[in-house]
């Protein structure tokens, strides 16, 4: 290893694995990496998977072949090269969800933006395991968001609640406010627990999973909402700049965090309060506030998340919204390099991370996996993920190593 | 007169015991039949399978790890049995094969977590997924079992009849008896002691001789066993797999733990407090279901709730206990 790749090791197996995978598919997943330029009008639902042919009758490198023009051929097409796309007709469910009339559409776009979800998550979950902390309650974050939105936007259509005189066009803007503050709100919760009275974290944060579900059922009456405001579908489902808007949240999202972490104190107070409450607390550090701070943090970004996720389905299911993404989210952040003992935080692992693990459920997905063994594999993954990067199993995978280099080197 | 004063470590048991009868009461004023000897054993035979459950992460959070594949494992052993049944194999191998299965996998977890250090929310998770997959690659549908004599057996004559209309089914005797069971292993054996060891400070109990690496992979193990005889008495229950089955029974046996007055960072608690936390929510349950006006949601705000006052609790004994030891 040279000295450039020293800040960029803990992305060192995550991205291997991210490439293996591509890899993986490049050969044996037909279209992969196509990616085409769509005028909006022609396609109806933006967020489906492309059908992707069962039979694989294609050779190897061939696929390979074809994959790799294809990621090239976006750049050369012009827009007017998908003209004969326009001449079918128009979808009926026009929403207006594109700026510029154009995006890009294919396997990788939606990665991206199915995984956005997830990607939002880790941030919030990265600050807080680099306080030595943890938040389990995401989940049940994302479906107390998801339903306050359903409901809110329920009552503006009907025009039962003030604000809806400013038209469905820009009333959305009420749910999303209300979504992001309960759930900064119930960040705030989660804080006043851990950091406030000193309650362990994980133990803190699971009171919310068990009743956070309950009271989602509650705000929604057990109902499942459906709505079908232009604005709050656009969260998930629309496109600007070529790319998901979804995309767009996590990209501002993280250079936000980013931002806040490696050019001020901040990144600095939270690796020192994971590393050392005590210490960091008589060299100055108000210990308790940076704590809160980040699981108020990690609630709204499950506001965002909730939100997308409620956006991406047009509708707010308590019962499985973001169930189990605390464990993708999780799963994302110790991928990405990120220590659960605290003390060091890598938000581009995270952001790496969690492509990973939609890169492999999208896998699964277009070869005909059923979603619910999807579980197997990525179990695998994590374990093996989990394996590479404990210190104990590299030390006894070495000293095999170095055992047999001492038997080789005595004979 | 000498003042009589409850020990520190029975404070929690105690105070879920008395939640227990608070809740009992409470139910037998609001509504006619509550206090019904049925309602009670009902109490049992409808939450035998979250208390054995529980034994076994009861075990594993007094080490001070933790246990999320239990819910997986139910759903898996139950659909494995049922699948089993329905194709002509033999119910007592069927039964036999899942508990096995339990094992290793307990094993296989518990080797994971102790001989790499990785952390054990990782690694049961990671488990949780693993087997809530094989669950549907075993069948993607519920399967009932019909007609299969070993568990008409079971169902029918291992039952002791205390009187009209009361039968004492066979999965409550085994809870109990596993129960009696885990208590005595817990407070009586060296390996129990051992565990409350770990669970209290690792590092001493390392430094002390006790096998750490043995006592933990065993712990899992047990765990493991746990939640496949779990899963054996829900397909008893039920009469039927289903791989969707027991989604988020952890955090409920988990609940069941802590409210039971077992420190979540491990060395304090009893098993037999998990008793009265599977109760507690059990009955929890049936008063709403008695009510039937109130959202069934509920259960969980107020399980929830429950699990905070006694984690409030635990902590301010916790701080008590260290002020009195500092002054000494």
């Amino acid at each position: 290893m040279n000295k450039t790749s020293n800040k960029f090791r803990h992305l060192v197996w995550p991205l291997v694995s991210l490439a293996l995978l591509l890899l993986f598919n490049a050969i044996f997943t037909d279209n992969f990496f196509k990616i085409e330029i769509k005028k909006q009008d022609t396609v109806k639902e933006a967020v489906q998977l492309p059908s992707v042919p069962d039979e694989l009758t294609v050779p190897a490198e061939e696929a390979a072949a074809q994959a790799e023009a294809a990621v090239e051929a976006p750049a050369e097409q012009t827009p007017a090269a998908q003209a004969p796309a326009e001449q079918q007709t128009p979808a009926k469910e026009d929403k207006g969800v594109s700026i510029f009339g154009y995006y890009l559409y294919g396997t990788p776009i939606d990665i991206l933006n199915q995984g956005s979800k997830v990607m939002v998550l880790a941030i919030g979950m990265t600050l807080v395991i680099a306080t030595g902390g943890i938040d389990i309650s995401v989940g049940a974050v994302m479906a107390i968001a998801g339903a306050i939105a359903a409901l809110l936007i329920s009552l503006l259509d009907a025009g039962n609640c003030p604000g809806a005189s400013m038209g469905p066009a820009f009333y959305w803007i009420i749910p999303v406010i209300a979504a992001l503050a309960l759930a900064t709100l119930a960040g705030f919760w989660n804080g006043m627990l851990v950091a406030g009275f000193g309650i362990q974290p994980m133990v803190a944060t699971l009171v919310l999973m068990v009743a956070g579900r309950g009271v989602a059922q509650l705000i929604t009456d057990g109902q499942i909402i459906t709505f079908d405001n232009p604005g709050l579908v656009f969260l998930c489902n629309g496109h600007a700049l070529f790319l998901p808007f979804s995309v767009w949240i996590v990209v501002s999202m993280y250079v936000v965090a980013g931002l806040l972490t490696r050019k001020t104190a901040l990144g600095l107070f939270i690796e020192s309060v994971g590393n050392n409450e005590r210490a960091s607390r008589y060299a100055g550090i108000e210990a308790r506030r940076i704590k809160w701070l980040t699981y108020v943090i990690c609630g709204f970004c499950a506001g965002v998340a909730g939100l997308l996720a409620a956006s991406n389905i047009k509708c707010a299911d308590s019962n499985n919204a973001g169930l189990y993404l605390e464990l993708d989210a999780i799963l994302a952040t110790v991928i990405g390099g990120t220590s659960m003992a605290g003390g060091r935080f890598f938000l581009s692992g995270s952001l790496v991370g969690a492509i990973l693990i939609q890169t492999l459920t999208t896998t699964m997905y277009m070869k005909n996996v059923s979603p619910a063994i999807v579980a197997v594999p990525k179990a695998m993954v994590v374990i093996i993920v989990c394996l590479l990067q404990s210190p104990v199993f590299r030390a006894k995978v070495l000293s095999i190593f170095a055992s047999k280099a001492a038997k080789g080197g005595v004979q | 007169m000498k003042k009589f004063r409850i020990p520190m470590r029975y404070v929690p048991i105690s105070a879920t015991i008395l939640v227990f009868f608070a809740v009992y009461l409470i139910g037998i004023f609001s509504f006619d039949n509550f206090g019904s000897p049925k309602v009670f054993l009902d109490l049992f035979l409808d939450n035998a399978y979250l208390g054995i459950a529980a034994i076994g992460t009861a075990l594993v959070i007094l080490t001070g790890g933790i246990d999320l594949s239990v819910g997986s494992i139910i759903a898996f052993t139950s659909i494995l049995i049922a699948k089993m049944v329905s194709t002509g194999c033999n119910a007592v191998f069927a039964i036999a094969l899942a508990l096995v299965i339990g094992i290793l996998f307990g094993m296989l977890q518990g080797w994971l977590i102790h001989c790499f250090s990785l952390p054990p929310f990782l690694v049961t998770l990671a488990g949780m997924f693993f087997i809530r997959g094989c669950g549907f690659i075993v069948s993607e549908e519920s399967i009932p079992i019909q007609n299969d004599p070993v568990f008409n057996f079971i169902q029918n004559d291992l039952t002791i009849k205390l009187g009209k209309g009361l039968n004492l089914r066979f999965i409550v005797i085994l809870y109990i008896v596993l129960l009696i069971i885990a208590i005595i292993f817990s407070q009586r054996t060296r390996a129990g002691r051992s565990i409350y060891a770990i669970g209290d400070n690792e590092l001493a109990a390392t430094l002390m001789g006790i096998p750490v690496g043995r006592t933990k992979i065993m712990t899992y193990t047990i765990a493991g066993f746990c939640s496949a005889l779990a899963g054996v008495v829900y397909a008893i229950y039920l009469k039927a797999g289903n791989p969707l089955n027991c989604v988020g029974l952890e955090m409920d046996a988990v609940a069941a733990v802590v409210i039971g007055g077992t420190l979540l960072t491990g060395g304090v608690g009893y098993v037999f407090g998990s008793l009265f936390g599977v109760l507690v929510l059990g009955l929890i349950q049936t008063l709403i279901i008695f009510d039937g006006r109130i959202n069934s949601w509920w259960t969980r705000i107020i399980v929830g709730l429950l699990v905070l006052a006694f984690i409030f609790m635990q902590n301010l004994i916790t701080k008590i206990s260290k002020s009195k030891s500092k002054s000494h």
